[in-house]
């Protein structure tokens, strides 16, 4: 049993509110290649490394959230727009504790709830069923209202892509936002550069995609994506800012952690085969059985 | 619930549908503090004046962005609201239908979408604003209950049904001012439930809609030529009530299914697809509806009759068909 299966135990035993045991970067990377490799299929790989510091902060120092208890009723709500980075956001659900190794190991099985986008499925901690690029933002931006209106101490985080951010329907839902104010609204947007077929040149050259939110009249903050200290602080920002929506447009890169498929986009969706497993980990800096 | 009485009635089909809409939803919103209503700037367009300047806080504009329309209100329907996002039907049914099928469908939040003008209800404003394939599209989606009220009273039966239920409804208006009165007294409404307008007889008219008023009109034109004929309001088209579909089909030699709405995927395809199940074999079905193409336009009276859809229309049909069985 490893430190984190034992620590995720002991969160349950104890029933604590808070998680008090740290799941590195490394093991979220870990874990993401040992499901791609384990489903034996072609998955997203990524843009799922690409946002594994992101998301580690979120759910380690930001979400207000209980993974022994996932449907409590005032915890944060994150959305993962990006759905096809499903791998990186199942890694860490089962890090965090929503879901033990076995469950997770059912990933891209046959019937499994557990497959290449989001299913809803609060029990696991998941909100929202995606896919579909461009919906998420509007559904958290109904959530945020909602808690807004009930005037509950809650936020909402979305991970987007830059990719995701072609599609019109993320710029209604921004303009809206803006329009409203709504505080309780975060969007996270990776930027790691590419889409399926190569690079995002939408935002390469004449618009840049930081720009564009500033001009719908969000809070932007600029950031490494994979620098911890700077991805804290951004959401400490977000948080204290009162006038409206943040965008947080983190600079990413796309495969990172794996030397050979960092801006790589042959690792956009590919399967990982038994030597490339063993390159992956050896990319990790860990250990090969056969050294 | 207000009263249903003959001079309400005569008042509200005067006011018209969109505008009952509003009134109806303002007055639900008033003594419900979780009734919200969303709209894609079409707020003047069905009644939502008053009820956004006397409940801000229940009301949001999302600007003219249908698609973000129906996704904000996915998110406010999981945090507990009624909420009722509203715009022109082929907006509501087709920009949106990718949020719908996600949100409504997939994730079955239990948002009320309620497409205004739909059928030919947009009379002068043409075939962009007509909704014509919207239940089509719309039946297509797991998980939606469809519901095109017959008139004024059963918007107010519709929405009354709606609050507090904790499923995803797609809540088609067609007719406009003038509309027939259907219902001058009140009566059992359920969703999934559909109401005899008359009892089935050997010609039996099942429609959803304002079309139904045209249906009862056109059954009473020709009782006095000797005709006996049902007819069964099917307000709720998905799922149908197929223990009405049954009776009638037991009880009718004709089966005539008339709506304001494409031939191809409306309540016509829906009833024909329970008995290519189930089997009628005493019965004949016809379904009318409005033929594949996209025709000329005009006024919602001048659309009606040259589409056969205003009560001499359906008289029209129904000695045609009988003439022909």
């Amino acid at each position: 049993m490893s430190l984190i299966e034992i620590n995720v135990m002991r969160s349950r035993v104890r029933g604590l509110r808070t998680i008090i045991y740290m799941v590195s970067d490394l093991d979220i990377r870990k874990t993401i290649v040992d499901i791609a490799f384990k489903c034996g299929e072609s998955a997203h790989i990524g843009g799922s490394l690409s946002m594994v510091e992101l998301l580690n902060v979120l759910f380690g120092e930001v979400l207000k959230h209980r993974p022994v208890e996932p449907e409590w009723p005032d915890r944060d709500l994150f959305i993962l727009s990006k759905g096809h980075a499903v791998l990186g956001y199942l890694a860490v659900l089962h890090l965090y504790g929503y879901f033990d190794a076995d469950k997770l190991a059912t990933f891209q099985a046959d019937g499994s709830d557990l497959i290449a986008h989001p299913v809803k499925k609060l029990q696991l901690g998941i909100e929202s069923s995606n896919g579909s690029l461009g919906q998420g933002l509007s559904f958290g931006l109904g959530l945020a209202l909602g808690m807004e209106l009930k005037n509950e101490d809650r936020r909402v985080y979305v991970m987007l892509g830059d990719g995701e951010c072609n599609e019109g329907s993320v710029w209604e839902t921004a303009a809206l936002a803006a329009e409203r104010g709504t505080n309780r609204l975060c969007a996270i947007v990776d930027e790691n550069h590419f889409r399926n077929d190569g690079a995002v040149t939408t935002y390469a050259n004449k618009i840049k995609l930081a720009g564009i939110w500033r001009a719908f009249g969000w809070n932007v903050i600029e950031i490494d994506g994979h620098d911890r200290e700077q991805i804290c602080g951004a959401f400490a920002a977000a948080r204290a800012y009162e006038e409206g929506p943040t965008a947080i447009v983190a600079s990413t890169v796309k495969g990172r952690g794996i030397d050979f498929m960092e801006a790589n986009n042959d690792w956009h969706h590919n399967r990982i085969t038994s030597n490339v497993y063993k390159d992956c980990l050896r990319a990790l800096g860990l250990e090969t059985v056969d050294g | 619930m207000v009263e249903i009485s003959k001079r309400n009635a005569r008042t509200w089909s005067r006011m018209g549908i969109r505008a009952i809409y509003g009134q109806a939803l303002a007055g639900y919103a008033a003594e419900n503090p979780n009734v919200i209503a969303v709209s894609a700037d079409l707020g003047r367009s069905s009644g939502l004046d008053r009820f956004s300047k006397e409940y801000p806080n229940q009301f949001i504009n999302t600007g003219i962005a249908e698609q973000n329309m129906v996704g904000v209100a996915a998110g406010l329907a999981r945090s507990g609201f009624d909420v009722f996002a509203s715009t022109f039907a082929p907006f509501a049914s087709m920009r949106a239908s990718e949020q719908v099928r996600m949100n409504m469908g997939y994730m079955g939040e239990p948002v009320k979408l309620v497409a205004l003008g739909s059928g030919f209800a947009m009379g002068l404003l043409g075939n962009s604003h007509y909704g014509l394939e919207d239940l089509a599209v719309m039946r297509a989606i797991p998980g939606l209950t469809i519901v095109s009220p017959a008139d004024c009273a059963e918007i107010y039966k519709t929405l009354e049904a709606c609050i507090g239920h904790r499923k995803p409804v797609y809540i088609r208006l067609t007719g406009g001012v003038n509309c027939p009165i259907v219902y001058e007294e009140d009566y059992d409404f359920q969703l999934g439930k559909a109401v005899w307008i008359k009892p089935a007889a050997d010609i039996t008219l099942v429609s959803a809609g304002t079309t139904v008023g045209h249906c009862r009109s056109a059954a009473d034109a020709l009782a006095g030529e000797g005709f006996t004929i049902g007819v069964l309001n099917m307000h709720t088209i998905k799922p149908l009530d197929k223990e009405a579909l049954a009776h009638a089909a037991a009880v009718s030699c004709t089966l005539i299914v008339v709506e304001e709405h494409m031939r191809t995927g409306g309540l016509g395809s829906a009833v024909l697809e329970f008995f290519a199940e189930v089997g009628a074999p005493r019965c004949r079905i016809v379904t009318y509806g409005i033929p594949d193409r996209y025709g000329e336009t005009g006024t919602y009276p001048y659309m009606l009759k040259t589409s056969g859809l205003d009560a001499d229309g359906i008289a029209r049909l129904i000695k045609r068909e009988t003439a022909n069985a």
